[in-house]
């Protein structure tokens, strides 16, 4: 999901004078930045129908958009008028005070939007979410049922089920997921933490507790899945793990809601796969009751530092971006789980379904929390390549929190 | 040159110098100092699709109250250059006391990002500059001695690891080594070993890195040495050969002596650009086994939250660092300057 450094992952498209919707915006500036998922894509693309000859619509959609959103927000006007983000990464915004309440806005023209749509922070609307995301399994049914396995509900059972498949001889490395060194790694710790029953602050307050019994079982488990992953695992990203889901390479993996979907719609996947295909819900792990895993929503901010005339324009034209009207067109709804008016969940929408009915916890929307997350992404990649013990690589990881921490203001 | 002229026809170049060059110095060596303000926490209510829960966010007010009564943060003197996650004075000092030996104690500093960063940019540095300098000078030696229809052609071929932008590069022979990829099969043929992979393993993601280095950064020295070839005079090589001197003889006597204020000019820019090393661990993904100063930047800034302050205190250390490598060659300059003067 994070960072995947191909080159020309910049799709900057301005839009030309060619208007296709009446967004009712007469003019103004909108300039989106997000990630570039195919939901995403979708919204960037029908707000830039709002463009004519008095409005400009502009989308930058990349998997780099976070690290440029928050400079792209900081100017005086601000470059993005809008970032699209997720409950993770609106926190950076909210730490830098860079997007606006939209209440106002809400008030006069949203009235198409459901109240759980609106995120609301300290009681002033931040952000309209318009889909939810999970990670959850992905798996393939035919392999399965030739190795003679039940789908598993459990990372026990997932463990039981690769060696089963690896012992038929049907694969080598049956397991995926995206374990790339850094958010990703980071971020497949935090699922398993919490599905564990960790926690990674003391409560109220920003000190680490991730070195704790919760912590090495998670470890643990971590590293007995990567050892039926293909052995470079430490470099693959999502993109990379559903690049070997396609080419058949493995059987059971664990994977982002918003990419499952489309996952064997890419050409040349072979029929086996396309056939094979499945989705179930998040799995628990350590005999837990909470899955290991964590919710999102994607949504759509206002930047604060621009005019109310291209407030407006932007606001309407993300509302034309998640107008329920988009769900007719074609895949669109199986691109995601919706939240907006209308959606009819499709078969590939179990999975987060699953994930949202079995009491996943949110992502921490905490201050401190992306600092944990880059720490956790540097410093367990020692203990996954055997190079150090489990505590060893949660001490490291405390200790780097909290020099960071310490540096941002968040512990004495 | 008049002082007063030579004032007037460098002014231009000053004024450039400082504004290019001292001014962002200066502003990273602030930056450095300075830390942002303790963030004032209050409890809120979040509410969103999934509800609403209680949990701590910042307070805008009281935070940017501070903010206005001190734009620049908490004025922090050296305590970041001395952290965990730079040079770790007390983390060193500690695993120093606690280690039985050297091995225990080199063990614990590459447990530091900074000292891990260290390892790894050092070894490259080391290794790729003297090779590339001999890759290039080979390369420009065999190219000056082939028939003039065939060097242009040969020319463009040598450059080419240059003209492609590194990033590409780097990608290239990423996925060319991957398991699955034309090298990594190839590798794994010859090795008989169908597990072996250059990605999973530090000392074989090294020697790729270390192998790309080269690749990419031997058609500069190549250029260079090339250009240096032309200007050989005719009449010193003419006599060595009547002499009787064998090519290697006229290589070693003539030719790398008259060459080694170039190769003295490669290394400098090469020791520089090599200390700097960072395009290769992107392109190959290869942050679990290598890193670099240049890297720690790019992490702390990549992250959710960025960590301005961090990189900045990286960034200075990486040129005090680069001070420190160019020391010996640079005296040596000075010095040839000297006695010529």
């Amino acid at each position: 999901m994070f960072l995947k450094n191909t080159v020309a992952a910049i799709a900057l498209t301005v839009a030309a004078g060619t208007a296709m919707a009446d967004c009712g915006i007469s003019e103004g500036r909108v300039s989106i930045v997000g990630n570039e998922f195919p939901a995403i894509q979708t919204v960037g693309a029908n707000a830039m129908e709002c463009a004519s000859d008095s409005v400009e619509v502009s989308t930058n959609l990349t998997a780099d958009h976070q690290t440029i959103n928050l400079p792209g927000m900081q100017g005086n006007p601000a470059e993005y008028t809008s970032a699209i983000v997720a409950n993770s990464s609106i926190v950076a915004l909210m730490n830098e005070d860079v997007i606006r309440p939209l209440d106002d806005l809400i008030a006069a023209h949203g009235q198409s939007l459901k109240p759980n749509q609106i995120v609301t922070i300290n009681g002033q609307a931040m952000a309209i979410a318009f889909m939810a995301n999970a990670q959850h399994l992905v798996y393939r049914a035919d392999v399965l049922e030739e190795a003679g396995v039940a789908v598993p509900t459990t990372y026990e059972e997932m463990l039981a089920a690769a060696e089963a498949i690896r012992a038929a001889g049907i694969m080598e490395n049956p397991v995926g997921g995206p374990y790339a060194a850094g958010w990703n790694l980071a971020q497949e710790f935090n699922n398993m933490f919490l599905g564990f029953g960790g926690q990674h602050f003391e409560p109220g307050t920003a000190n680490p507790t991730v070195n704790s019994e919760a912590g090495v079982k998670t470890l643990e488990m971590m590293k007995a899945l990567s050892e039926y992953m293909n052995p470079d695992y430490l470099t693959h990203d999502s993109n990379g793990t559903n690049a070997e889901f396609r080419a058949g390479n493995t059987a059971l993996m664990h994977m982002w809601g918003s990419r499952a979907a489309t996952l064997v719609e890419a050409e040349g996947v072979p029929q086996e796969v396309v056939d094979g295909f499945a989705i179930a819900g998040p799995l628990t792990v350590g005999g837990g009751t909470t899955p290991a895993s964590t919710l999102w929503w994607d949504g759509w901010t206002v930047a604060k530092n621009i005019s109310d005339a291209d407030a407006e324009a932007t606001f309407k034209a993300l509302l034309n971006g998640i107008d329920p009207s988009i769900l007719s067109g074609e895949d669109v709804a199986s691109q995601a789980v919706w939240l907006i008016d209308g959606y009819e969940p499709t078969e590939a929408a179990v999975g987060v379904f699953e994930a949202a009915n079995s009491g996943t916890a949110p992502y921490p929307m905490l201050p401190y929390m992306g600092l944990m997350h880059t720490a956790l992404g540097a410093e367990l990649t020692d203990f996954m390549q055997g190079n150090e013990s489990a505590e060893q690589a949660l001490a490291d990881v405390e200790a780097a929190y909290t020099a960071a921490a310490k540096e941002n203001g968040f512990l004495q | 040159m008049k002082h007063k002229t030579f004032f007037w026809f460098f002014l231009p170049t000053a004024m450039a110098m400082l504004i290019f060059i001292a001014a962002p110095i200066v502003s990273v060596v602030m930056q450095s100092l300075f830390l942002p303000h303790e963030a004032v926490l209050i409890q809120v209510e979040n509410c969103g699709p999934f509800g609403c829960t209680q949990q701590t966010s910042i307070d805008q007010e009281a935070t940017q109250a501070l903010r206005d009564a001190a734009p620049m943060g908490r004025f922090a003197g050296l305590e970041v250059y001395f952290d965990r996650g730079h040079l770790a004075t007390a983390e060193v000092a500690a695993a120093w006391r606690n280690s039985e030996s050297l091995g225990a104690f080199f063990g614990e500093l590459n447990n530091l990002p900074f000292y891990r960063a260290m390892a790894f940019t050092l070894t490259y540095t080391f290794t790729v500059t003297p090779l590339l300098i001999a890759l290039g000078f080979f390369i420009a030696v065999g190219v000056n001695s082939v028939t003039r229809q065939l060097r242009g052609l040969l020319i463009f071929f040598s450059l080419l690891p240059m003209i492609v932008t590194p990033l590409v590069g780097s990608l290239i022979l990423f996925w060319m080594i991957d398991a699955r990829g034309v090298l990594g099969n190839l590798i794994q043929y010859l090795a008989a070993d169908p597990d072996l992979s250059l990605k999973a393993s530090t000392p074989l993601m090294w020697i790729s890195l270390i192998i790309y280095g080269i690749w990419s950064s031997a058609p500069f020295a190549f250029v260079v040495f090339y250009a240096g070839l032309q200007t050989v005079p005719q009449d010193t090589l003419e006599s060595a050969q009547i002499d009787g001197a064998t090519r290697w003889q006229q290589i070693r006597y003539v030719l790398i002596p008259h060459l080694m204020p170039l190769i003295t000019f490669v290394a400098l820019i090469q020791l520089m650009d090599n200390f700097r090393v960072f395009e290769p661990i992107i392109g190959f993904s290869a942050q679990a086994h290598a890193t670099s100063l240049s890297w720690i930047i790019f992490n702390d800034l990549g992250g959710e939250t960025r960590q301005l302050s961090a990189a900045a205190t990286t960034s200075v250390l990486t040129v005090l660092c680069v001070a420190i490598l160019l020391t010996p060659v640079l005296v040596r300059t000075w010095r040839d300057f000297k006695g010529k003067a």
